[in-house]
């Protein structure tokens, strides 16, 4: 009796032609994927319009938010014992209150939400202060240079440079899409830096420190870049 | 029913329990139990980075990324390993190779004809062939595109968009391949009891698997 029989050879090679065909697929795929995403969204927006289950949220691409989050569980915050301090490099320290945040002059912004994981929410709007009244009130001391963000998720951190977060477009958000922040997106307070990629917007915002250098943020820790520019961003906006 | 001694067994010279027909050696179980855990730990963390409500109840972001990614590359070690078996190596020719009858396995299940008699197989049948090449195919284009969406800027040509948007449709594609491959496999204990022991009673391979011993037979003569 043999060790090992050789099955006969014989016949087509059908498994192989199984396994070239769906890599032939997965190529036409990537290559095909700009146009077939442009009509996968448009379908699933009007699709989500009347599903009433939600799991168009399952599909890939689905539009809408998508919850991300580096830790286990984050606290709940609301205007009772939400705080947001900012120190480091200022010549006045100062925390804010929930309602003292709602009192300050708000800004609208209203642009698109994109992830790096490739989901984004078109024409979103965000209302809150401008990063820049708060620095302002605060008064920055020089020479300093940038602003690292801290989140009472306790883990979370971002950066911008201190140019980048005198911009216009750039928030301590308390609405989106007109309705207060809810905790799954944030809220009470999150950034909102609208040139960037969203990793950049930090959620669950509870400090501001102004300091000589940027220092990386989380995923910027991990390999992402530190600046998250869009890609069609105006870079030098202000 | 014939009964049996092993003598007639396809291979191995190990002594076989009465009656018992030796279909898997101890490296092709290990290879498919290694890719069977690494496939489930890929689609749990894969779940809990993609479906809102797990995300929410799971979080841990960077450590759910790590494992996904881990478990994605390691998917095809299992098998590289397992070509060190020659009898690993046979049963991929026998996967790979359609015969005649298994054009008619196909033309039966088509027709939704269910008895044995009208499925003919031999070790593999024709359902098995498809997905053994295509769930290979399947793990490199996740594996290619996932390498894409964590070494970002690999092949510009490529955005990540569309590397994520060929892996999102993917991934639905494999759960749904899997859960049939489970169901498949929960509908047969007999043919679970050969994945975990290694061996499956004659009755079972002369009605599921017909042409198997008649084949191993002629190859050995």
């Amino acid at each position: 009796m043999a060790e090992k029989p050789k099955p006969r050879t014989g016949g087509a090679p059908v498994g192989r032609r199984a396994m070239l065909g769906m890599l032939g697929a997965g190529a036409a795929g990537l290559a095909a994927a700009p146009y077939l995403q442009r009509g996968w969204e448009g379908f699933l927006a009007k699709a989500s319009e009347v599903d009433a289950t939600g799991l168009t949220g399952l599909l890939p691409n689905p539009g809408g938010f998508r919850y991300y989050s580096v830790v286990g569980s984050v606290p709940h915050k609301d205007a009772t014992n939400y705080e947001l301090r900012i120190d480091g490099l200022v010549n006045r320290p100062k925390t804010y209150t929930l309602d003292e945040l709602r009192a300050m002059p708000q800004t609208r912004v209203v642009h698109d939400v994109l992830c790096t994981d490739g989901w984004r929410v078109d024409d979103t709007p965000f209302e809150g202060v401008k990063l820049a009244d708060i620095l302002d009130a605060a008064g920055v001391r020089s020479p300093s240079a940038a602003v690292r963000f801290t989140c009472f998720d306790g883990a979370y951190t971002e950066s911008l440079t201190l140019e980048q977060a005198r911009r216009s477009d750039v928030l301590v958000a308390l609405n989106m899409q007109d309705k207060p922040i809810t905790h799954a997106h944030g809220g009470p307070v999150r950034l909102y830096v609208a040139p960037m990629y969203f990793y950049k917007s930090a959620k669950w915002l509870s400090g501001i420190s102004v300091t000589d250098k940027v220092v990386p943020g989380y995923w910027e820790e991990r390999g992402y870049a530190v600046d998250g520019w869009l890609d069609g961003a105006d870079r030098d906006a202000a | 029913m014939r009964s049996t001694a092993g003598s007639t067994a396809p291979t191995g010279t190990r002594p076989e329990p009465e009656g018992r027909i030796r279909r898997f050696t101890t490296a092709e179980r290990l290879v498919h139990r290694a890719t069977g855990y690494l496939m489930l730990l890929c689609l749990v963390t894969a779940a809990c980075l993609y479906i809102g409500p797990l995300a929410l109840l799971v979080g841990r972001r960077h450590l759910m990324v790590t494992v996904h990614e881990w478990s994605g590359i390691l998917l095809p070690l299992p098998f590289l390993l397992g070509l060190l078996s020659p009898a690993f190596r046979a049963d991929l020719r026998r996967l790979n190779r359609f015969a005649v009858y298994d054009r008619q396995w196909l033309r039966a299940v088509r027709r939704r004809r269910k008895s044995p008699e009208a499925r003919p197989a031999g070790k593999f049948n024709a359902g098995q062939k498809l997905y053994a090449g295509w769930i290979a195919g399947a793990v490199l284009v996740m594996m290619f595109t996932g390498l894409l969406m964590w070494f970002m800027g690999l092949l510009p040509f490529i955005s990540r968009t569309s590397a994520i948007f060929v892996h999102d449709i993917l991934a639905w594609a494999i759960t749904f391949v899997l859960i049939g491959h489970m169901r498949r496999a929960l509908e047969d204990p007999e043919a679970r009891l050969g994945m975990r022991t290694g061996y499956v009673s004659r009755s079972w391979a002369d009605r599921q698997h017909s042409r198997w011993l008649r084949e191993e037979r002629e190859t050995v003569e």
